[in-house]
């Protein structure tokens, strides 16, 4: 693995690795001293050209914890003359020799744009591009889910298992959502069942070729299929609007949304037991869910924070630990046989 | 005073025929016949009085057509000199086997007065590498407002007859409406640039399966179809002439195809690429592939390809678009859209309908040529090569296979979707009214004398001395 | 995974049986005991992969012989994964458990176990990972063979077997845990012995 860009770059092998380092990682967390030494002397970038206080405090955690130089670079603002600032950026972050480049960006594919190019020779890690893919978002459902549903929740017993047989529901906005994009595919890798619910105006045109289900109607979803992990997903205020031209909301208004879509008290009680419930943050209370479901025990949305860590350790540490040029060879080699 | 060279062809198949000799002298196809005899030519050149000097060139295996008319190339002069001058771009166009060129109107300033246009005509001219008529733009700035002084570039020097506001569509159906109205007072005609712009908004790729995968936004089918067939029943309301820029989905074949079948005065084009690339190209995120209207599906490709064989699409036109590196590497959403294709043109024709069977080598006189030439009412252009026609021709070797070098092309821009790709014939020379722009592929400055036993360009087989190994042109000497 | 082009059958010799090392680490265990004044505040913890089973197998000892110890609490895991100075020499390794006793290590005597002793950074390593996760009285090394070539200040204090080894040869150790036999070898090969990845069945962790 030399860059990590979309959940569609992982095999199941490869998944399960990043969640069972993961596991490690998070076993050192609780400890007293949670420093690492194991990137000593690497650099890592943040490179953000988009606001996001959250990831970027996640992978700065990550990064620190194993020792790593972290340079934050905010490049939001400076982006405005089109390209060349990613291109410039890139090269700058060149000469100061970065062996990771953690980026943010609002264009889809940027982080393909920044590992193709030959502008750095490091390696990449998407942390959230456009609407296309946040892969580390996906990864740390991925452990959450597999830490409570697929384990005996002591957080080692889980270790080298998968998802496969879980239901899991992602409700809201699809279209816009690069948590729903990445989750979709991640999620089917590890052999888990996925159902996307929303709104038709919020579920894009070419659905029918990603593996899942799609519905529109939330009740006989949960009611029905019983899942094991229901997933909300930040509405954004501008898709009430269209962006502020007439005609482009995606939905009449935020009572009918929440009416169709939101999770509250009411579809909290159609779910198992054993059911828990996300949302990637930051939640808008009221809307896409209530306080009833946000603050039920069943929530683990402030766990999903906490794993946010070890799984960006483990991603650090898997990209940044090996030998590069060595991984190449291995995979070359098995190419050859 | 030298007269100007002339061009015997020897054995030469005009449209892909009966191989025969063809004359070009005097700006005119001067003769036309099987095993044309020198000294006859010779003594032609005598009687008028001139040296006797005939530039015989063994044309055996290599296609005559009449000289390719583009209806649609950007060649950013004036504004954007720093992707393609008007002189770099026509050379191209000449290297990709054309004589006349319909420069489009989105330039800074944009083509929408008489002065503009005639700059444009003019500095073609100048130029001298093919003849180049400037498009109107239809409304002022491209702004879709208010209509730009259609009548004054209309009588211009630069004599516009067609009108678009390509890279904007008009969108407005009331000015639509008087922008085919108006135009039927000198026989002009409205090249729509199809797109719902509401429709549109953001849009980075054709909207399907591959943008739902790649978060990018997307460019629906029918945004483009929807305004065709409004276009098309407004074009039937008012009596006048539309043609339809870059058709590229399988929806908009079948509007047009049904338009046509009404008596409805429209024509449509496609581009080279849209007759082979498709919308699987954008997975790599390369903004090379980022291209107005964006590349469609694999079902959309067969349709257009459909649509140009049985007469529903009357042409090919390039929509050679070049961009300056910094706005093509960069991220996708922020690069510009379009991609390079005069050079390209013929070889993707070649490629995709000839050796599919699909048109014959008249087929593509026609829908490089003569209909083109028909549309934007270009006189000398687009003619039968029979004798006394304008002495606009183009060779081509369909035999010939050459792999894409964008750094080697004769655009100024190198955002060629095609590069390291191996297409099939090759321009071997091109002629504007007798005179050689281009031999053995290698492009000819104008005003640089071609006579016989002088270099024509550095390592070209003009001359005996000079032959490469694949050199098809040789020197005849005179009597 | 093709272990790459032509590489020479190693010649294996068997230079420790089942017998032979169930006689080590009984061995290794009455010396602990001996040394250490009996088995109280202590913890043995093996570094994976084929330490831990060994820790196991001498805290099994340990009880037989005293049999009022928490058998629970006397063996665990230290993976040292994260605190080698050679990760960015080799494909990233996967990161194995460490499992310490529940109250921690503070004050305890930490018996590190592992099979083969070599160049002494995997125990640098180990050394540096427990300083992170107490302060153990005191930190003694026992290893099932000690083949020499070490590279570091570190000595064992409990050896199973000495075995002088030449650099090109390596040294396998089978586990019934792991590998379904007990059995030490010497793998001699025409070949320089490669850099990276060893087969599954690896010691060695110490690369020079």
């Amino acid at each position: 693995m030399r860059h990590l860009l979309s959940t569609a770059d992982l095999d199941v092998t490869t998944a399960v690795r990043i969640l069972d380092t993961a596991a490690q990682m998070a076993a050192t967390q609780s400890r007293e001293i949670k420093k690492l030494p194991t990137l000593r002397g690497r650099t890592v970038v943040n490179l953000f050209f988009e606001d996001s206080t959250r990831t970027r405090i996640s992978f700065e955690t990550a990064a620190k914890r194993l020792s790593a130089d972290v340079i934050n670079f905010s490049a939001k603002g400076s982006s405005v003359s089109k390209g060349e600032s990613l291109k410039d950026t890139a090269l700058t972050l060149q000469a100061m020799g970065a062996d990771a480049v953690v980026i943010r960006h609002q264009a889809s594919g940027a982080p393909h744009t920044l590992a193709a190019s030959g502008w750095v020779d490091s390696s990449v890690i998407n942390a959230g591009d456009g609407t296309h893919q946040h892969p580390t978002q996906a990864l740390l459902d991925a452990y959450t889910m597999r830490r409570h549903l697929a384990g005996d929740a002591v957080g080692v017993g889980d270790v080298g298992r998968d998802l496969s047989g879980l239901r899991v529901v992602i409700v809201g906005d699809v279209l816009h959502s690069r948590v729903a994009r990445s989750n979709v595919l991640l999620l089917r890798t590890l052999g888990a069942d996925v159902t996307l619910v929303a709104p038709p105006t919020l579920v894009p045109v070419g659905v029918e070729a990603w593996p899942c289900r799609v519905s529109y109607d939330l009740d006989p979803v949960l009611r029905d299929q019983q899942p094991d992990a229901v997933m909300m997903l930040r509405v954004q205020r501008e898709r009430m609007t269209g962006g502020g031209s007439g005609g482009g909301a995606f939905f009449p208004n935020p009572v009918e949304y929440t009416r169709g879509y939101g999770l509250d008290r009411r579809r909290l009680a159609l779910l198992p037991d054993h059911a828990i419930v996300m949302h990637p943050g930051p939640m808008n209370r009221g809307l896409e869910i209530s306080a009833d479901a946000a603050d039920s025990p069943r929530a683990v949305i402030v766990e999903q924070v906490t794993n946010g860590v070890a799984v960006r350790m483990a991603v650090l540490y898997l990209l940044l630990a090996g030998d590069l040029a060595e991984q190449k060879n291995v995979e070359e080699r098995v190419v050859v046989a | 005073m030298t007269r100007p060279t002339r061009y015997l062809l020897r054995g030469v198949a005009p449209l892909g025929g009966d191989p025969t000799d063809l004359l070009l002298a005097d700006g005119v196809i001067a003769a036309v016949g099987p095993h044309l005899d020198v000294s006859d030519v010779a003594r032609g050149g005598a009687r008028s009085g001139s040296d006797n000097s005939v530039v015989e060139i063994d044309a055996r295996g290599l296609v005559a057509l009449p000289g390719l008319v583009d209806l649609h190339t950007h060649l950013r002069e004036p504004g954007r000199e720093d992707a393609e001058t008007i002189a770099s771009g026509t050379r191209a166009a000449a290297l990709g086997g054309f004589t006349a060129v319909h420069a489009m109107a989105n330039t800074t300033p944009v083509a929408d007065t008489a002065g503009v246009v005639e700059q444009v005509w003019r500095l073609g001219r100048d130029a001298g590498w093919v003849d180049v008529h400037p498009v109107g733009a239809v409304s002022v700035g491209l702004a879709g407002e208010q209509l730009a002084e259609l009548g004054a570039m209309a009588a211009s020097a630069a004599r516009v007859r067609v009108f678009s506001d390509d890279g904007s569509c008009v969108a407005d159906p009331v000015l639509m409406r008087r922008a085919l109205e108006y135009v039927k007072a000198f026989d002009g005609v409205i090249a729509q640039h199809a797109q719902e712009p509401r429709l549109t908004a953001g849009a980075q790729m054709h909207e399907g399966v591959v943008s739902a995968e790649l978060g990018l936004a997307g460019w629906p089918a029918v945004a483009e179809e929807a305004i065709i067939a409004r276009d098309v029943l407004l074009a039937e309301h008012v009596g006048s002439r539309l043609h339809v820029c870059h058709l590229s989905t399988a929806g908009s074949v079948e509007i047009v195809r049904w338009a046509k079948s009404r008596g409805i005065a429209v024509t449509a084009e496609v581009t080279p690429h849209h007759l082979v690339l498709t919308d699987d190209l954008a997975r790599g995120y390369d903004p090379v592939y980022k291209v107005n209207p964006p590349l469609r599906t694999a079902a959309d490709v067969e349709a257009v390809r459909a649509g140009l064989a049985d007469g529903t699409i009357d042409i090919v036109a390039t929509d050679h678009a070049p961009h300056t590196r910094e706005d093509k590497d960069c991220e996708w959403a922020a690069a510009a859209h379009g991609m390079t294709g005069l050079e390209t043109a013929l070889s993707v024709v070649q490629q995709t309908m000839i050796d599919t069977g699909r048109l014959t080598w008249a087929d593509v006189a026609r829908v490089l040529s003569t209909a083109p030439a028909e549309i934007g009412r270009v006189s000398g252009h687009g003619r039968p090569l029979e004798i006394g026609e304008p002495a606009n021709v183009t060779l081509v070797d369909p035999a010939a296979r050459w792999t894409v070098v964008p750094e080697e092309q004769g655009t100024a821009s190198v955002n060629s979707p095609f590069r390291g790709r191996e297409l099939p014939g090759r321009v071997v020379a091109t002629f504007l009214r007798g005179r050689a722009t281009v031999l053995d592929g290698a492009a000819v400055t104008p005003g640089a004398a071609v006579t016989p036993g002088s270099a024509v360009t550095p390592g070209s087989a003009v001359t005996p001395g000079s032959a490469g190994a694949d050199a098809r042109a040789t020197a005849g000497v005179g009597a | 995974m093709s272990p790459g082009p032509a590489v020479p059958v190693p010649q294996s010799t068997v230079v420790l049986g089942e017998a032979d090392i169930a006689r080590a680490l009984t061995r290794i265990a009455h010396e602990v005991l001996e040394r250490n004044k009996g088995g109280a505040d202590l913890v043995l913890l093996g570094i994976p992969t084929r330490g831990v089973p060994l820790a196991h197998r001498l805290a099994d000892r340990l009880v037989s012989v005293e049999p009022g110890l928490d058998r629970e609490s006397l063996a665990g895991a230290l993976d040292v994964t994260m605190y080698r100075d050679d990760l960015r020499r080799h494909p990233a390794r996967p990161i194995g458990q460490t499992q310490l006793p529940a109250s921690g290590i503070d004050d305890l005597v930490v018996v590190l176990v592992d099979d083969v002793l070599y160049s002494g950074r995997t125990i640098r390593a180990a050394l540096d990972a427990i300083s992170d996760l107490g302060r153990p009285r005191a930190v003694q090394l026992a290893a099932l063979v000690d083949r020499g070539h070490r590279e570091l200040p570190i000595r064992a204090d409990y050896v199973g077997k000495n075995l002088p080894t030449s650099q090109a040869e390596r040294v396998r150790v089978l586990l019934r845990e792991s590998d379904g036999e007990d059995a030490v070898l010497i793998e001699s090969s025409a070949e320089a012995p490669r850099p990276g990845p060893g087969p599954a069945v690896g010691t060695e962790r110490g690369a020079r």
